[in-house]
């Protein structure tokens, strides 16, 4: 049998923000480039504003694969590899520049959740016209009506205009609506983001039991658990190009190891040649560099809730005081768990400076649960992006005797410094003993 | 089940030809569309579908006291306001047709950049749901004709081809502004403007006859102006001057063929640039 999907080395290419390559976005935009051209060979690059860098982008670089009927395939990547531009150019939204697919078979895609709901019409008359929108005929919204209003979970609310729900209803609706499709390729990008825990589940529930019906299933996500659970093979797009094919358990692990293969490791990072890197105006941010307790260097990993003291080196191109830049601690499965920026400092320095400067940024006990975090630097001038590194650089936080207790903390993201207190309550035998369990417990 | 559908997704450049399957297999969506567009025009509003009415009636209220009364602008047979308003009802369908759908790609975004569907219903949608505005003020227009005594004429068989030249000529104009409003606001700005000039080369105001014979043709080239000369004689009897209604009618499925076309061309990028 024939694949029910195949693409074959498909490419898509974006123009970028200014410039020639780009066209105008309105009259007046053109006359003044027009007026302006003249004058800018004369003016020489000092005085343009930081959006230069141009050209063109490739959000998907020859990809191919072939998907056969009942697959459910996870595609995973970094922000910006080219994950929701593959989705879109499956769902027609947009059309590749190179290229082909072909599709035997109806798709539906679910690029977010509740497209086209009008919030001025009621619950039911949304469920009709996001049905219709999503691709399904009105015979079989009536026919699933029911279904998709116990799904939701809002019965009591069906003839209300949905602007009164609470953003849990409207997600809850939106997505039973797109649960209720029934196209044999069901495309998803990571809408499972939105919602409640609960419905989360309900909803990834949901999905598997859609997979099982031998429906084809094309899932994006952030959320490897949900992609190991749900998927049967998995894909990773990495700059645009498809990187590995395989199971998603080997897909997950080729995707971790490929964030830390490229990121500088020891206490001082060259920020030349590492990460996912993208220069709006210029390659700006040069090293970190990483220090400890009495500023030595962090060679072997940093102990849990010691100091942390970053470095980094940068050039400002021209005087200005304003520039900020950030630090981003992301966790193994891409979770951002701490950012730090110089925004938040109160005390900005007031001088215009020029050229290469050292930003310190000290943190006096880094209270991440010990594991391997992926470091993001970024720096804005004049309050846009200027230059970013992705995965710039990898720190491993070290076990230590964080509560002096000799027990080391090892779930959640973070650990606390905190207090418990215990005391007996006057009345009495049975619920003094609860109470005593329950410590026991919780210090267990 | 899917070995009979089969669809290739290929680079898309240039000029396309339109594919009708495909708007017809989505036909469903335009009515969605359309009934949508109605059911919020008037939410919230106290007077609701009586502004239909209401707009082309105090417009013919003013026109007539300022235009016939101080201006002394003639009729060309009937009495002024009758006149006025056989104008004002195809005129103010058009108009606000094109302002509404010129707009509609934009404020419709969020479609446009995550869910695929004929991108044409978008525009097309926000003009059909007007269509019902045009029949109610026409229902009005019943009553105003039992009140001036003025009698129907065989005429009136001509309508439902003057309400299609209508229909086509704010559709081709509504597909290509839209189209053009993605990547150039600026169609914001020029629609109210050229609406507002649009009132005064179209025969609304005063009878196609205060103009000379060469004028006449050139006012043919603008397709509402076959349109307002057709409604009134369909309504009213009026004078039919066929020259500058055909010319007219053929310049609206001139428009609309082109609307489509454009439309056609520059709905890949849509998504990509809104």
């Amino acid at each position: 049998m024939k694949p029910i999907v195949e693409i074959k080395n498909v490419s898509k290419m974006y123009k970028l923000g200014g410039g020639s390559a780009r066209k105008a976005e309105n009259f007046r935009e053109l006359l003044e480039r027009a007026v302006s051209a003249p004058f800018r060979t004369l003016a020489g690059r000092k005085q343009n504003a930081p959006k230069v860098q141009l050209g063109t982008f490739w959000a998907l670089r020859g990809v191919s694969f072939d998907i056969n009927q009942g697959d459910v395939i996870g595609i995973i990547g970094r922000n910006g590899a080219g994950k929701s531009t593959m989705l879109k150019v499956l769902s027609r939204i947009t059309s590749p520049t190179e290229g082909s697919a072909i599709l035997r078979g109806r798709l539906a895609s679910l690029l977010e959740v509740g497209t086209g709901f009008h919030p001025e019409l009621t619950g039911r008359e949304n469920i009709f016209l996001n049905g219709a929108i999503l691709g399904m005929r009105k015979t079989e919204i009536s026919a699933r009506f029911d279904e998709i209003v116990a799904f939701a979970e809002i019965e009591k609310f069906l003839d209300t205009p949905v602007k009164y729900y609470s953003s849990g209803m409207y997600v809850r609706l939106a997505f039973a609506v797109a649960a209720h499709l029934d196209p044999e390729i069901l495309v998803v990008d990571e809408v499972l983001a939105v919602g409640d825990l609960s419905f989360q589940k309900k909803c990834l529930g949901k999905m598997s039991e859609v997979s099982r019906g031998g429906r084809t299933v094309l899932f994006v996500s952030h959320n490897m658990a949900a992609i190991e659970n749900l998927c049967t093979r998995a894909v990773v797009l990495h700059q645009g190009k498809l990187t590995f094919d395989g199971t998603p358990k080997e897909a997950i692990q080729y995707y971790l190891n490929s964030l830390s293969i490229q990121r500088g490791t020891g206490h001082l990072v060259e920020l030349d040649g590492v990460g996912d890197r993208r220069s709006f105006f210029a390659p700006l941010l040069k090293q970190l560099e990483f220090l400890t307790e009495d500023d030595q260097p962090m060679t072997e990993g940093l102990p849990l809730g010691a100091r942390l003291k970053v470095k980094v080196h940068f050039d400002l191109p021209h005087l200005t005081t304003n520039f900020n830049i950030g630090l981003g601690f992301n966790n193994g499965y891409g979770h951002r768990i701490f950012t730090a920026n110089t925004l938040f400092e109160p005390n900005r320095w007031e001088k215009e400076r020029v050229g290469p400067q050292v930003l310190t940024c000290e943190i006096p006990s880094f209270t991440l649960t010990p594991g391997d975090y992926s470091v993001k630097v970024w720096m804005d001038l004049t309050g846009t992006e200027a230059d970013a590194i992705e995965d710039a650089a990898q720190i491993t936080v070290l076990d230590s005797d964080f509560y002096g207790t000799g027990k080391m903390p090892w779930n959640g993201a973070m650990v606390l410094k905190h207090n418990w207190s215990l005391e007996e309550l006057a009345d009495g035998g049975n619920l003094a003993g609860q109470g005593a369990d329950r410590v026991q417990t919780t210090g267990a | 089940m899917s070995t009979t559908f089969e669809l290739t997704i290929r680079p898309r450049k240039g000029w396309q030809a339109i594919d009708f399957k495909e708007i017809y297999l989505y036909r469903e969506l335009l009515a969605f569309l359309v009934w949508r567009d109605i059911k919020i025009r008037y939410r919230q509003t106290l007077l609701g579908g009586l502004w239909a009415i209401l707009q082309p009636f105090i417009t013919m209220l003013v026109f007539t006291f300022v235009f016939n009364r101080m201006a002394g602008v003639k009729s060309d047979g009937p009495p002024y306001p009758l006149f006025a308003y056989a104008g004002l009802a195809p005129w103010t369908f058009f108009s606000t047709s094109i302002t509404q759908s010129s707009n509609s790609l934009i404020s419709n975004q969020q479609l446009v950049s995550k869910v695929y569907f004929p991108r044409i219903f978008i525009p097309l949608g926000a003009i059909g749901a007007l269509l019902l505005d045009l029949v109610l003020s026409l229902s009005l227009f019943g009553g105003m004709m039992v009140y001036y005594h003025w009698r129907l004429t065989w005429a009136i068989l001509w309508l439902p081809v003057f309400l299609m030249a209508a229909l086509l000529a704010a559709s081709g104009a509504g597909l290509i502004l839209s189209a053009l409003n993605v990547s150039f606001r600026d169609v914001k700005y020029a629609v109210p403007f050229m609406v507002q000039i649009g009132l005064f080369l179209t025969p609304v105001i005063y009878p196609a006859r205060y103009l000379s014979q060469r004028g006449q043709i050139l006012m043919g080239l603008n397709p509402m102006a076959g349109v307002v000369i057709g409604f009134r004689h369909a309504l009213l009897g009026s004078p039919a001057s066929w020259g500058v209604m055909g010319l007219s009618l053929g310049v609206s499925v001139l428009i609309f063929g082109c609307g489509l076309l454009i439309f056609r061309r520059l709905e890949n990028k849509f998504a990509d640039i809104i």
